[in-house]
C-alpha cells in the first residue's frame, strides 16, 4: 500500500520482463499447436482437400478452393441433422442424470458417516480410468446375454434390453457409462461449492424450524448455483465433443443410432479422406458450442446466485 | 543480485523451450528429395549405393525379425540398395501415413491395405510400378492393385477364405463332410442338422458384413457396381437374394447366432469352443485353430450358389509418387513380393502366403497340418472375387455394412437395407 506509484510501475515492467521467458514456452506451444492449426483448419474448410495431397503445394488453393460448398453440403445433408439429433438426445439424457448423480456424490462426500472414507476413494476411480479401458469393460458388462448388468436385472425379474446392439437403447447405454465415468469429477466440483456455504445459514434455518429437505432446497441448492453453472457449461461442451466411448463401444452403430459429430468428423477426415468436409464440420460444431455457451452465459443472470 | 535473478529466469525459460522442442521433435529429419535426386538408382550391379525407406504394419506384433531376415537376404543380392525398415502398429499406421504423405515426408515405399489403397491410388500420391519383372506374381492378386490399367501396388502377402468345419459335430449330426461341390443349400441342410444338436450349438457363421456380402452377392451373380464401374447396383435382384439368404440364416432358421446370442463373443472363439459347425473364414485362422481346437476339423473350398466366389485379402506394397528413388524402391518391393527367398521365409515362419504363382515354391505350405485338406487353399484361387477399387471405398463399405447390420438385427428387411444403401451411396459418392 505504501509503495509509490512510480516504483510500482517499474516493478510491474520488471516483473513482466522476468516473467517473459517463462511465458514464452507455453505461448509458443499455444501458437504452434492451437492458433496456427485453427487458422489452417479454417482455410481447409474452404477447400475439398483430401488430406493426402501436399497442402502447401503450389496451385493447391486454386485447384481445391470450393468456397462455402462444404458448409452448404453439410447443413443440407440428412446425416448432419440426424447426427445433431443423436447428440441432443445424448445431452438431454446425460446432463440431468449426471447432475443428479454428481449431487448425490457431493452430498455423500460432505457427510461424516461411517464408510465415507472408503467411498471417497472409490468414487474417483472411474475418473482416473482411461476411456478405452472403461469402454471395453462396459462393453462386456452391457453384453445382452452374458453381461453382468442384464444378469443382475434378471435376478429381480427384469429382462434387460440389447443395450449397445439395440437402436433404441444404445444411446442410453452410452449415457449410463458416461455418467458413471464423470460423476466423480463433477461431484468434486459440486462438493467444493457445497462446503463453501457459510454454516450460519444452516444454524439460522434450524432455529426457524427448517427440516433437512427444506434446508437442501432453500439453502444448499441456491448457494451452490455458481458451481452448478460451471458444471453445466463444462459438461455441455464435453457432450458435444462426445467421442472415445462411441468409437470403442459402438463405432456409431447400430444403424447409425450413436453417430455423433466428432465421430463423423473423424471418419470423414481420416477414413473417407474428405478433410475439407471434416474441417467445415468441426467449424460448425464450434459454432454450435459457442452459441450454446453464449446462451448459457446470458441465461445465468436469471438463476445463478453469487451472494454466498 | 537482481541481474543474476534475471539471468536465471532467462536460462530457465530457454531450457524449458528446448525441452519442449526436443520432446516433439521425435521424427528424424530424413527428408528425402533434395540431395539424392541426381543419383539414378537401380538394381543389383549398377550404379551408386542408395538408401530407401520402407514402412509397413504387417510385420508389427511378432514378424519384425522375419522381415529383417528378408531384408538381409535382399541386401546380399543387391548390396547397393540399403532399406531402412520402419514397422508401425496397425492402429496408428494409417493416420501416420496420411500425415506423412500430406506433409511430403512419406517413405519411398510402404504398405497399404486394400481399403486405403483405393483412396491413395485414386488421389495420385502413388507411382506406377514399371521396369520390374512381375511374372512370378499371382495374376488375380496383381489385378487387385491395378487401377485404370496402371499397376500401383504389388501384393505383398496373400490370404483367401475357405470353409472350415468341425468334423466332430458333423459326425454327431450324421451329415456328410462338405466337399468342393457344395452349394449354399447343402450348407443350409447341414447347418440345420447341427443346430438341432443343442440350444447353444450353431450350424454356420458368416457375419452379415460388407466383406462377406460382396462375395455372397457374386455367388448369386450380383455385384456392387455395374460392369464399367459407373453406377451402383447395390439393390439389384441378385444382391437382394444374397442378402436375404444371409439374413434368414440369422433370423429365420437361426442356424447362425444373432448378435445378441453371440453376446460379444468372437466368431473364432465360438468355433474353437466346439459349438459351431462351419465357418467360412480366412486361412490366417489355421494356426489359432490348430492350437485352440480340441476336436477334429478340416477345410473345403467355400460353397457357392449359382457360381462359386471366394474372397481374397492382400496388402499392397506401393511406391511414393514423390520418391527420388523409385527404381530402387521397385526393386525392393518386387523382391519382397516375389522372390523365392522371401516366399520361403514367409511360409516357414507361418506368417501368411506369398502371392506367387509358382506352386512348387508353395509346396512346403501344403505339408503343414492341420488342416489335412490344405490343397483347398489353392483350389479356391480359381474362384476369387475382388472388391471394387473405387476412390471412396471406405465410405461405401461403411454404408453397406451399417445397413446390412440393421437387416441382420431385424430392424429392416434385406430389400430396405439395400435400397437405403443404394440411395446413400448414390447421394454421397461420385463414381469416376
Amino acid at each position: 500500500m505504501t509503495v509509490p506509484s512510480k516504483a510500482r510501475g517499474r516493478l510491474r515492467a520488471g516483473g513482466l520482463r522476468s516473467a517473459l521467458p517463462f511465458l514464452v514456452p507455453s505461448f509458443a506451444g499455444m501458437l504452434v499447436f492451437s492458433l496456427v492449426p485453427l487458422v489452417i483448419s479454417g482455410f481447409i474448410s474452404l477447400t475439398d482437400w483430401n488430406g493426402l495431397d501436399e497442402l502447401l503445394a503450389p496451385g493447391m488453393l486454386a485447384e481445391h478452393f470450393v468456397g462455402l460448398d462444404n458448409f452448404r453440403a453439410i447443413l443440407t445433408s440428412k446425416e448432419f441433422w440426424q447426427v445433431l439429433g443423436n447428440t441432443c438426445r445424448y445431452i438431454v439424457l446425460y446432463i440431468p442424470c449426471m447432475l443428479a448423480a454428481s449431487l448425490a456424490v457431493a452430498s455423500l462426500l460432505s457427510q461424516s458417516r461411517r464408510g465415507v472414507t472408503a467411498f471417497r476413494v472409490i468414487y474417483y476411480v472411474p475418473v482416473l480410468t482411461s476411456w478405452v479401458a472403461a469402454s471395453l469393460i462396459w462393453k462386456s458388462v452391457l453384453s445382452p446375454q452374458y453381461g453382468a448388468l442384464n444378469n443382475l436385472l434378471a435376478l429381480v425379474g427384469i429382462q434387460g434390453p440389447g443395450w449397445l446392439l439395440d437402436e433404441a437403447w444404445a444411446m442410453p447405454a452410452i449415457v449410463l457409462v458416461s455418467v458413471w465415468k464423470d460423476m466423480g469429477f463433477f461431484g468434486l466440483i459440486l462438493l467444493s461449492g457445497m462446503i463453501g456455504i457459510d454454516k450460519g445459514y444452516y444454524e439460522a434455518a434450524s432455529l426457524d424450524g427448517a427440516g433437512p429437505w427444506a434446508r437442501f432446497w432453500r439453502i444448499t441448492l441456491p448457494l451452490m448455483t455458481p458451481a452448478i453453472f460451471y458444471v453445466l457449461i463444462v459438461s455441455l461442451i464435453n457432450s458435444f465433443q462426445l467421442f472415445p466411448q462411441i468409437m470403442i463401444m459402438t463405432d456409431g452403430g447400430p444403424n447409425g443410432a450413436t453417430q455423433v459429430m466428432v465421430e463423423r468428423i473423424y471418419k470423414y477426415g481420416f477414413r473417407y479422406y474428405r478433410m475439407g468436409y471434416a474441417a467445415a464440420f468441426s467449424w460448425i460444431l464450434f459454432a454450435i458450442i459457442m452459441l450454446c455457451t453464449f446462451v448459457q452465459m446470458k441465461g445465468q443472470e436469471r438463476w445463478v446466485n453469487y451472494d454466498s | 543480485m537482481k541481474k543474476q535473478k534475471k539471468l536465471f529466469a532467462l536460462t530457465a525459460g530457454l531450457l524449458t523451450i528446448a525441452l519442449a522442442l526436443s520432446a516433439c521433435g521425435g521424427t528424424p529429419a530424413s527428408t528425402p528429395g533434395s540431395q539424392s535426386a541426381a543419383a539414378p538408382s537401380g538394381g543389383g550391379d549398377t550404379a551408386e549405393p542408395v538408401t530407401i525407406t520402407y514402412c509397413n504394419f504387417n510385420a508389427s506384433g511378432g514378424k519384425e525379425e522375419v522381415l529383417q531376415q528378408m531384408y538381409e537376404a535382399f541386401h546380399e543380392e543387391y548390396p547397393n540398395i540399403t532399406v531402412e525398415i520402419e514397422t508401425i502398429g496397425f492402429d496408428d499406421y494409417f493416420t501416420q501415413m496420411q500425415t506423412r504423405v500430406a506433409g511430403g515426408t512419406a517413405p519411398d515405399c510402404y504398405e497399404l491395405n486394400i481399403e486405403n489403397f483405393s483412396a491413395y491410388a485414386n488421389k495420385g500420391v502413388l507411382a506406377e510400378i514399371t521396369g520390374v519383372d512381375l511374372g512370378r506374381i499371382d495374376e488375380t492378386a496383381l489385378n487387385a492393385f491395378n487401377v485404370g490399367g496402371k499397376q500401383y501396388g504389388l501384393p505383398g502377402n496373400f490370404s483367401n477364405v475357405v470353409l472350415i468345419y468341425n468334423k466332430d459335430l458333423f459326425d454327431q449330426a450324421q451329415v456328410d463332410y462338405p466337399t468342393a461341390d457344395w452349394t449354399q443349400e447343402d450348407v443350409q441342410a447341414a447347418a440345420e442338422a447341427i443346430r438341432a444338436l443343442g440350444d447353444d450349438i450353431f450350424g454356420y457363421y458368416q457375419p452379415v458384413t460388407y466383406n462377406e456380402f460382396y462375395k455372397v452377392a457374386a455367388q448369386y451373380g450380383g455385384s456392387l457396381l455395374n460392369e464399367d464401374g459407373t453406377a451402383f447396383t447395390i439393390n439389384s435382384e441378385a444382391n437382394v437374394k444374397a442378402a436375404q439368404m444371409m439374413v434368414d440364416r440369422v433370423l429365420e432358421s437361426n442356424v447362425q447366432p444373432t448378435e445378441v446370442q453371440m453376446g460379444g463373443m468372437g466368431d473364432w472363439d465360438l468355433f474353437m469352443s466346439g459349438r459351431l459347425g462351419m465357418i467360412p473364414t480366412g486361412i490366417w485362422a489355421f494356426s489359432s485353430f490348430a492350437e485352440g481346437c480340441d476336436f477334429a476339423w478340416d477345410i473345403a473350398v467355400e460353397p457357392g450358389a449359382d457360381q462359386k466366389a471366394t474372397a481374397f485379402f492382400s496388402n499392397a506394397c506401393v511406391i511414393n509418387a514423390d520418391s527420388p528413388n523409385k527404381e530402387a524402391a521397385a526393386t525392393w518391393i518386387t523382391w519382397l513380393c516375389s522372390s523365392d527367398a522371401a516366399a520361403q521365409l514367409r511360409i516357414d515362419s507361418g506368417w501368411d502366403l506369398p502371392a506367387i504363382n509358382d506352386e512348387a515354391a508353395l509346396a512346403t505350405y501344403l505339408d503343414q497340418t492341420p488342416p489335412d485338406n490344405r490343397q483347398a487353399v489353392f483350389d479356391s484361387l480359381d474362384y476369387l472375387v475382388l472388391p471394387p477399387t473405387i476412390e471412396d471405398y471406405a465410405l461405401m463399405s461403411d454404408i453397406i455394412g451399417q445397413k446390412l447390420a440393421a437387416a441382420a438385427a431385424g430392424s429392416m428387411t434385406a430389400q430396405q437395407a439395400l435400397d437405403e444403401a443404394q440411395a446413400e451411396c448414390e447421394a454421397q459418392i461420385t463414381l469416376g
